[in-house]
C-alpha cells in the first residue's frame, strides 16, 4: 500500500498499463519510429553534426533558418496527420453492415481527433508561419524580424506542442473529443483519461508560440519596412501576412482562455462547462468558434498573398487591382469576427440571429470573389509561364471557387439545417483547405525554394506531386460531397446502408492518389538535392521576380541585404531592374546582428516537461518545471550579450563572391 | 456539315447526360435528403437547389474564364501582352458588384427562408397548398438523447419508446428535445433538418411527415463511443395505424418510472427498440431541469440558481484526488481485449 502510494505520488497516474503494448498498430509504429529515430541520431553522431545543429540551427535567431525549421516541422507532422487520414479512409471503406472494420470506437475517435488537431495546429499553422517568417522580412527589405529571440522561442514552443501530441501516441491516449476538444465529451466525468489533457497542454504551449510569433510579425511589418515602402507600396503577401497576424493576436487569447477554463474544470473542479452546477457547455462552443472561424482566415489570407505574388511574377504583369486586393483583405479580416455562429445554426439561436450570421458569412464571399477576379484579370493580357507555382495557382482557382460555393450554400441556415455535421460539410472544408491552403503552400514552396537553397526543385517530380494532389483531391472528395447530400454524417465509424460503400471505396482510392502526391514531394526534394548542381541558380532571381527578396543572393547572406534597399514603387525589384539600378559593390559598413541563444530550446523543453507532468498528475515535477521556467525566463532577461557586428571586411568578402558569381553567369 | 453534326451533338449532350446520371444516382437508393417525405425537409431541399442555381450564375462563368485566360494568355501563344494593364475602374466596379448582386438575392432568400423554416415556428401547412386545419392540435413528442440511444416520450398517449419513432402522416408534430449528458443532434433526414439536444436545455422542432413508410433517424453530432450506432427507425403511418401502434406499445412493456429511467440512462451501445407502456408525465421536465435523481432539487433548467447545491455529481478536480484514485481513468469504450469498465458512472455516486 505504501509503495503504491509512493509510486502514485512520483509517477502520478502513469503506470505500466499506460503504454499500449497490446496494440499491434501502435507497436509497429513505435518500432518504426524508434528505428528511424535511432538511425537519424546515429548518423548525426557519426558525422559529428550535433555541434553544428546546435549552433547553426537550434539556437539560431535568423528568421530564414527559423522559417525553414517551421517548414520541416510542418512537413513531418503532415506525414503523421495524413497517416491518420489514410486509416480513417480505410476504416470507412470497409466498415459496412456486419463488418465493424479494424478500428474500434476507442481508436477511431482518437484518430479523427488527432487528424484535425495535427493538420490545423501542427501542419497548416507551422507551414504558413514558416513561409511568412522566411519571406516577409526579405520582401520588406529588413535584416531580421523585430524580436529575433522571440521568434526562436515561438518556433520551439510550437515544436513542444507537437512533441506532446506525438508522445500521446505511445504513452497514454489522445483526446476523443474531436479537433476542438468539445465538451461535454471532454468533461472530466466523461473523459477522465489523459486524452483531453494532452490536447489542452499541447495546444496551450503551441498557442503561446503562435501568439508571440504574431506579435513579432506585426511589429516587424509596421516598424521595419525599408525606406520608401509606404503601406500601399508593400507587397500583397506582406499585407496578407499583416492581416493574418493581427487576427492571430485578436483570437488566440480567446482560445487560450477557453482552454484555461476547461483546464480549471478538469484540474480544480470548476464548473464553467459542466452540465450541472451552472456550467454551460454551449459557452465553450461559442468561445472556440470565436477563435475557430477567424482561424480559417489566418491560414488562407497569407496563402492568397502567395497566389498574388506568383500570379504577378509568372504573368509578367503588375497585380491587377492592387488596392482593391488590399481592401478586400482588410474587409475579410474584419468580417471574419462576425460569423462564428454559423458553425452551430442548429443549436436553435432563433431565426433573426441565424439570418444575421448567415448573411454576414455570405458577405465575405464578395471580397473573396473580388480577389478571384483580380487574379483572373492579372492573367488577362499577360504572358503566362506555366512553371510549377503557376500550375498550382490555376488548379487552386478552379478548385477553390467550388469550395467557396458550397461554403456559401452552408451559410444559408435552412440549407445548413440539412447539411450541418454532414460529410458535405467535411468535403467543403477539405475543399477550401486542400484546394486553398495546401495547394498554396506547395506553390509557395516551389516558388521560394530556390531563394532559400540556391537551386530549383525538380520539375518532373514537382509535376507528379501536382497531379497527385489535384487528381487525388477530386477523386477523394467528390464522393464525400455526394454521400453528404445523401444524408451521411461525419465522425461515423461504420455504416448500415451498403449502397454507400462504393463512394467510400472511391474516396479511399483518392486518398491513395494524394499519398502518391505526398511521396512524390519527398522524392522531389531528394532528387533536387542530388541534382542541385544542375538545378543551381546563381542569379538569385530565377523566375524574373518583382519583389525585394529576389534582389539578394540565393540563399541570402545572414544579414539579407548589404545595404538597406530604397523603395520607390510597388514591385520594388521590378522597378529597380526597369530603371537599370546598379548593385553597389563597395563602401560596405559593419552590420549589427542579433546573437544566437539556446534559451528558446531550454524554455520549450521545460514547457514540454511541465505539460507532460500535468497530463500525468506528477504534481512535484510540474511544480519543479514551472519554477524552473520562471527562474530561467528571469535569468535570461539579464543576458546582455545579445548582439554583435559583422565586420565590413566579412560583408565585403561575401558580396565580392556574389559579384564574381553574377559576372560569371552573365 | 450533316456528317459532323452527329458526333458534335453527342458531345453537346454529354454534360446533360452526366448531370442526369448524377441526379438519378443521387435521388435513387431512397435518398432521404433530396427526395424527402416531410414538407419541411422538402422546402429545405428547395432552398439548397435555389441557392446553388443562384451561385452557379457566377461560378460557371468564372471557371470558364479561368480556363480560357490560362490557355489564351500562355507564353508563346502570341496573344496581346500588356504588362501595364493593372487597373480599370469600370472593371473593378463589375468585379465588386457582380458578387454583391448575387449575395443581395441570396441574402433576401436567407432572411425569408430562415424565418419561415425556423424550427421553433409551428408549421402552417401540411404541404404546398394544404394549410393546417386550425382544429388539429399538433402531436407532441418529447425527445431525450441518452448515451447512446434515443428516448421518445408521447405525453398525450402516455407511452415511451427507445430508438423507435412513429408519426401519423399529415399531422403536424412538435418535438421538445433535451439530453441527459452529451450533446447530440436529432436528425431524421426525411422529416426535417437537424437540431441539437443539449443537457440542461430544451430545444424545439416543428415538422410534418407526408408519406407513410420506414425511414432512418440518427444523431449527427459526435457524442462519444456509441455514437455511430445511435440510430432510430422512423415509421410514417396513417391515423389508424398510429392508434394501433400506440396500443401495441401500451400493451407490451413496463412503465418508465424514475428507477427505470436511471437504469436506462447508463451508457449502452447498439440498443434495440424498446417499448414502455406507461411513462411518468413529469419525466421530460425533470430531465432538462436535471433533477431526475431523487433528492435533487429542480431548478429552472441549467441557469437555475437555487440556494442548495444538488447532492450528486460534484466532480472533483484532479488536484484533489487521493494518490490511490489517480488511475488512468476508465474509458467509456474499452480498448480491444480489455474487460469492459464496470459501471461507467460509478465515480459519480461516490
Amino acid at each position: 500500500m505504501f509503495t503504491e502510494s509512493l509510486a502514485r505520488t512520483i509517477f502520478g497516474r502513469l503506470t505500466l498499463e499506460s503504454f499500449p503494448v497490446h496494440e499491434p498498430i501502435l507497436l509497429v509504429t513505435f518500432a518504426v519510429v524508434v528505428v528511424l529515430g535511432v538511425g537519424i541520431l546515429a548518423l548525426v553522431t557519426k558525422y559529428k553534426l550535433w555541434g553544428f545543429l546546435w549552433t547553426e540551427w537550434f539556437t539560431t535567431v535568423d528568421h530564414k533558418k527559423i522559417g525553414i525549421m517551421y517548414m520541416i516541422l510542418g512537413i513531418i507532422m503532415l506525414l503523421r496527420g495524413f497517416a491518420d487520414a489514410v486509416m480513417m479512409r480505410l476504416q470507412q471503406a470497409m466498415a459496412f453492415g456486419g463488418n465493424e472494420g479494424y478500428l474500434n470506437a476507442h481508436h477511431y475517435d482518437q484518430i479523427f481527433s488527432a487528424h484535425g488537431t495535427i493538420m490545423i495546429f501542427f501542419v497548416a499553422i507551422p507551414l504558413v508561419v514558416g513561409i511568412i517568417n522566411y519571406v516577409m522580412p526579405l520582401q520588406i527589405g529588413a535584416r531580421d524580424v523585430a524580436f529575433p529571440f522571440l521568434n526562436n522561442l515561438s518556433f520551439w514552443l510550437t515544436a513542444a506542442g507537437a512533441i506532446l501530441v506525438m508522445i500521446s501516441l505511445f504513452v497514454g491516449e489522445f483526446s476523443r473529443g474531436g479537433w476542438l476538444n468539445y465538451v461535454p465529451v471532454t468533461n472530466i466525468e466523461n473523459s477522465p483519461d489523459t486524452g483531453p489533457d494532452y490536447y489542452l497542454w499541447a495546444l496551450q504551449i503551441a498557442g503561446i508560440g503562435t501568439t508571440l510569433s504574431a506579435v513579432n510579425m506585426v511589429t516587424t511589418i509596421i516598424k521595419m519596412r525599408a525606406p520608401g515602402m509606404t503601406m500601399m507600396k508593400m507587397p500583397v503577401f506582406c499585407w496578407t501576412a499583416l492581416c493574418s497576424n493581427v487576427l492571430v493576436i485578436a483570437i488566440f487569447p480567446v482560445l487560450t482562455a477557453a482552454f484555461a477554463l476547461l483546464m480549471l474544470d478538469r484540474y480544480l473542479g470548476f464548473n464553467f462547462f459542466t452540465n450541472d452546477l451552472g456550467g454551460n457547455p454551449m459557452m465553450y462552443w461559442n468561445l472556440v468558434w470565436i477563435w475557430g472561424h477567424p482561424e480559417v482566415y489566418v491560414l488562407i489570407l497569407p496563402i492568397f498573398g502567395i497566389y498574388s505574388e506568383i500570379t504577378s511574377t509568372f504573368t509578367g504583369k503588375r497585380l491587377f487591382g492592387y488596392s482593391s486586393m488590399v481592401y478586400a483583405t482588410v474587409v475579410i479580416t474584419i468580417l471574419s469576427y462576425l460569423v462564428w455562429l454559423h458553425h452551430f445554426f442548429t443549436m436553435g439561436s432563433g431565426a433573426s440571429v441565424n439570418s444575421f450570421f448567415g448573411i454576414a458569412t455570405m458577405v465575405i464571399s464578395i471580397p473573396t470573389g473580388a480577389k478571384i477576379f483580380n487574379w483572373l484579370f492579372t492573367m488577362y493580357r499577360g504572358q503566362i509561364r506555366f512553371e510549377l507555382p503557376m500550375m498550382w495557382v490555376v488548379a487552386f482557382m478552379i478548385t477553390f471557387v467550388v469550395g467557396g460555393m458550397t461554403g456559401v450554400l452552408l451559410a444559408v441556415p435552412p440549407a445548413d439545417f440539412v447539411l450541418h455535421n454532414s460529410l458535405f460539410l467535411v468535403a467543403h472544408f477539405h475543399n477550401v483547405i486542400i484546394g486553398g491552403v495546401v495547394f498554396g503552400l506547395f506553390a509557395g514552396m516551389d516558388y521560394w525554394f530556390p531563394k532559400a537553397f540556391g537551386f530549383r526543385l525538380d520539375r518532373f517530380w514537382g509535376k507528379v506531386t501536382f497531379w497527385g494532389w489535384v487528381i487525388g483531391y477530386w477523386v477523394a472528395w467528390t464522393p464525400i460531397y455526394i454521400v453528404g447530400l445523401m444524408g451521411t454524417t461525419r465522425r461515423v465509424r461504420h455504416f448500415d446502408d451498403p449502397n454507400l460503400q462504393i463512394w467510400f471505396v472511391i474516396a479511399a482510392i483518392g486518398a491513395v492518389i494524394i499519398l502518391i502526391g505526398i511521396l512524390a514531394f519527398v522524392i522531389q526534394i531528394a532528387v533536387s538535392i542530388k541534382n542541385r548542381e544542375k538545378l543551381r541558380d546563381t542569379t538569385g532571381d530565377p523566375w524574373d521576380g518583382r519583389t525585394l527578396e529576389w534582389s539578394t543572393s540565393s540563399p541570402p547572406p545572414n544579414y539579407n541585404f548589404a545595404f538597406t534597399p530604397q523603395v520607390h514603387d510597388l514591385d520594388a525589384w521590378y522597378d529597380m531592374k526597369d530603371r537599370g539600378a546598379e548593385r553597389p559593390v563597395k563602401g560596405y559598413v559593419p552590420i549589427h546582428m542579433p546573437r544566437n541563444t539556446g534559451a528558446g530550446v531550454i524554455l520549450s523543453a521545460l514547457a514540454t516537461v511541465l505539460g507532460f507532468a500535468m497530463v500525468w498528475y506528477m504534481w512535484w515535477l510540474a511544480a519543479l518545471s514551472a519554477v524552473a521556467l520562471l527562474i530561467y525566463s528571469i535569468w535570461h532577461t539579464f543576458d546582455y550579450n545579445r548582439d554583435y557586428h559583422i565586420p565590413a571586411e566579412e560583408v565585403a568578402a561575401q558580396e565580392d563572391a556574389r559579384t564574381k558569381l553574377l559576372a560569371a553567369g552573365a | 456539315m450533316r456528317a459532323t453534326s452527329t458526333p458534335l451533338k453527342k458531345w453537346r449532350r454529354l454534360p446533360a447526360a452526366a448531370l442526369l446520371a448524377a441526379a438519378t444516382l443521387l435521388s435513387s437508393c431512397n435518398n432521404e435528403v433530396l427526395n424527402p417525405a416531410g414538407d419541411i425537409a422538402l422546402q429545405q431541399r428547395d432552398i439548397i437547389y435555389i441557392s446553388t442555381a443562384l451561385m452557379l450564375l457566377i461560378i460557371v462563368p468564372v471557371i470558364v474564364l479561368i480556363v480560357v485566360f490560362a490557355w489564351r494568355y500562355r507564353k508563346g501563344n502570341g496573344a496581346t501582352y500588356d504588362p501595364h494593364f493593372d487597373h480599370s475602374t469600370s472593371l473593378e466596379l463589375v468585379i465588386w458588384s457582380a458578387p454583391l448582386l448575387i449575395i443581395i438575392c441570396l441574402g433576401a432568400l436567407t432572411w425569408w427562408s430562415t424565418h419561415l423554416l425556423d424550427p421553433f415556428r409551428p408549421v402552417n401547412r401540411i404541404a404546398a397548398g394544404k394549410p393546417v386545419d386550425p382544429n388539429v392540435k399538433p402531436l407532441t413528442v418529447q425527445v431525450v438523447s441518452l448515451d447512446w440511444k434515443w428516448l421518445f416520450i408521447y405525453p398525450e398517449q402516455g407511452v415511451a419508446t427507445v430508438n423507435e419513432l412513429a408519426l401519423p402522416v399529415n399531422r403536424p408534430v412538435r418535438f421538445d428535445l433535451t439530453s441527459t449528458n452529451m450533446m447530440n443532434t436529432f436528425y431524421a433526414p426525411t422529416l426535417a433538418g437537424m437540431i441539437y439536444t443539449m443537457p440542461g436545455m430544451r430545444s424545439t422542432l416543428h415538422a410534418v411527415l407526408n408519406r407513410p413508410g420506414t425511414f432512418e433517424g440518427l444523431s449527427a453530432n459526435y457524442s462519444g463511443a456509441g455514437f455511430s450506432d445511435m440510430r432510430f427507425k422512423l415509421y410514417g403511418v396513417d391515423d389508424a395505424g398510429f392508434d394501433n401502434w400506440v396500443g401495441r406499445v401500451k400493451a407490451s412493456g413496463p412503465a418508465l418510472d424514475t428507477a427505470q429511467f436511471l437504469e436506462l440512462e447508463k451508457p449502452t451501445e447498439k440498443v434495440p427498440a424498446m417499448y414502455f407502456g406507461g411513462v411518468d408525465k413529469t419525466l421530460f421536465a425533470r430531465v432538462f431541469q436535471r433533477c431526475v435523481r431523487p433528492g435533487t432539487p429542480c431548478g429552472t433548467g441549467m441557469h437555475g440558481s437555487h440556494g442548495s447545491v444538488p447532492q450528486t455529481a460534484k466532480p472533483d478536480g484532479a488536484l484533489f484526488k487521493q494518490p490511490t484514485e489517480k488511475g488512468a481513468g476508465e474509458s467509456l469504450t474499452p480498448p480491444p481485449g480489455a474487460q469492459p469498465s464496470p459501471a461507467p458512472h460509478s465515480h459519480q455516486e461516490r
